[in-house]
């Protein structure tokens, strides 16, 4: 058949510089959700933090939520595709004509978008939580802080990691869009072995063969993850009520109570 | 004459234009147990809540061992002092039944894993969960859910305990092994002031019943007399309403 046999010429020629483009897809997506992630829970920390009572650490914190949402807007009310334009552009036309190294700006121009995303998402997480958790944390003296980090986040990362899961399947497409700037990643490739080869159809039949495993790998390990999360339904019963030299095992798998 | 633990004075609290604590003057010695009860609406949630600062109060003061609560005490060391023990339970999710009791005792208190350890197996055994200590809140019944709240509390080792309507959102049959531990807490000796719908509990247990009204102490005695020999047609309204259905 012609359509095998132009994908198995465009891949014996080009199917190196592919590959590297595969890798270059993976490191971006991968770092820039990563990142996209820190940057996320940190504004969401912020943004759900209760108002200080002292009126000068109140007013800080107006401007920060100020920042942070216009932040989240303008990320978010625009596309990649031109945020990685004006990023690249814009800092060669600053600089008088630097260039910003590509594989990072790819990566932070990612970041900067999933930021915003992930900065709803775990605004949304937090706000989630039961208030009762909270006022359970404060009765005992706990502080904002040590409530955050030992009680409310752990649960917040698990109620978001599907949500984050889709955004980092979100980035390994959209990773293609930064070949406007030039970064070698998967789509630049294709594009190229298209363009030299002349066998459109084969080449970016291709990318989309890749891409979708890619995708369809990386779901299926988050959602093992996401199992593995869960924890388990059962749990050890030591002793008994009635006689307390007893030690009774209980280990037979339960259903997740609230899957 | 016992030392007063907790004074309130003149308190208020208002939400909004709702006035819910009109003018509250209450105080609890050591030692001593005493039941708030009221019909709903009447301020007491609001009350306990204000002495633990889950509520900001907006007029008068409370005194802990003499010294104002939110001017002269660090809020957080204040709130390890002075235990809660909520309706909802209010268990962290993501922690066992001894994580849950330790997690303060580490992050208030400062004391080390061992001795927190220590301390909340000790609370644990006494509210009866030391078979459970594994399990995750959403594994337990309500009933036990309550206890493990109780064991956290008191492994801060405070001074005294607010309880809001412990036993309110239980199934009848889980209210008694709740109340049992209650019991027994203020036989120990625990200062204890209960927001409480168990009459039984007030009138058996406790040594000082205070009715709430419309945001005011409208009497306050010792169970035999409020129950006994109700003085206000307000207590008198609500007791045979309660004692009648």
């Amino acid at each position: 058949m012609p359509l095998f046999n132009d994908i198995s010429k465009v891949w014996t020629k080009y199917g190196n510089q592919i590959v590297s483009g595969i890798w270059n897809t993976v490191l971006i997506s991968i770092a820039g959700t990563l990142i996209g992630l820190i940057i996320g829970l940190f504004n969401g920390i912020i943004r759900t933090m209760p108002k200080p009572k002292n009126i000068i650490l109140r007013a800080i914190m107006r401007v920060v939520n100020w920042i942070i949402n216009a932040y989240v807007e303008v990320f978010r009310g625009t596309p990649m595709m031109v945020q990685a334009m004006i990023i690249y552009w814009g800092y060669a036309y600053l600089s008088g004509g630097d260039s910003l190294p590509l594989i990072p700006a790819g990566i932070a121009i990612v970041s900067i978008n999933t930021g915003a995303y992930i900065t709803e998402i775990v605004r949304g997480g937090i706000i989630s939580i039961d208030r009762g958790q909270f006022e359970g944390a404060m009765s005992i003296g706990m502080s904002h802080f040590s409530t955050m980090l030992h009680i409310i986040i752990p649960q917040v990362m698990r109620n978001i990691l599907p949500a984050v899961s889709n955004e980092f399947v979100v980035n390994i497409k959209d990773t293609s869009v930064l070949n406007v700037i030039g970064v070698t990643e998967l789509y630049f490739y294709a594009q190229s072995a298209a363009r030299n080869s002349y066998k459109i159809f084969a080449s970016y039949l291709i990318a989309c063969a890749i891409y979708f495993c890619l995708t369809f790998t990386i779901t299926r390990i988050l959602r093992f993850i996401e199992k593995k999360l869960e924890g388990r339904g059962n749990y050890t019963i030591f002793g008994s009520q009635s006689d307390s030299t007893a030690e009774i095992r209980v280990s037979e798998e339960e259903e997740p109570v609230n899957a | 004459m016992p030392e007063k633990v907790i004074e309130i004075k003149h308190l208020k609290k208002a939400f909004g234009d709702n006035d819910v604590l009109k003018d509250i003057d209450f105080s609890i010695s050591k030692g001593e147990t005493v039941s708030i009860i009221g019909s709903s609406g009447s301020g007491k949630s609001t009350l306990l809540r204000c002495v633990n600062l889950l509520e900001t109060p907006t007029g008068g003061e409370i005194l802990f061992h003499g010294e104002n609560i939110q001017t002269e005490l660090d809020v957080s060391q204040y709130r390890a002092r002075v235990g809660m023990v909520f309706q909802s339970f209010n268990l962290f999710d993501n922690l066992n039944a001894l994580q849950n009791c330790i997690i303060g005792q580490t992050t208030v208190l400062g004391r080390d894993k061992g001795a927190a350890k220590a301390k909340a197996m000790e609370y644990l055994e006494k509210v009866g969960m030391t078979p459970y200590i594994n399990a995750k809140p959403r594994q337990l019944s309500g009933g036990q859910k309550q206890r493990v709240a109780i064991a956290r509390a008191l492994a801060m080792d405070p001074e005294v305990i607010l309880f809001d309507e412990p036993t309110s959102a239980l199934d009848p049959e889980m209210v008694g092994e709740v109340l049992s531990v209650m019991k027994r807490l203020s036989e120990s000796g625990m200062t204890m002031m209960v927001v409480t719908h168990e009459m039984a509990f007030a009138r058996d247990v406790s040594d000082r019943v205070v009715f709430m009204n419309d945001g005011y102490i409208c009497e306050q005695g010792t169970p035999a007399d409020v129950f006994g020999n109700p003085k206000r047609e307000e207590t008198k309204n609500f007791l045979s309403r309660f004692l009648n259905q």
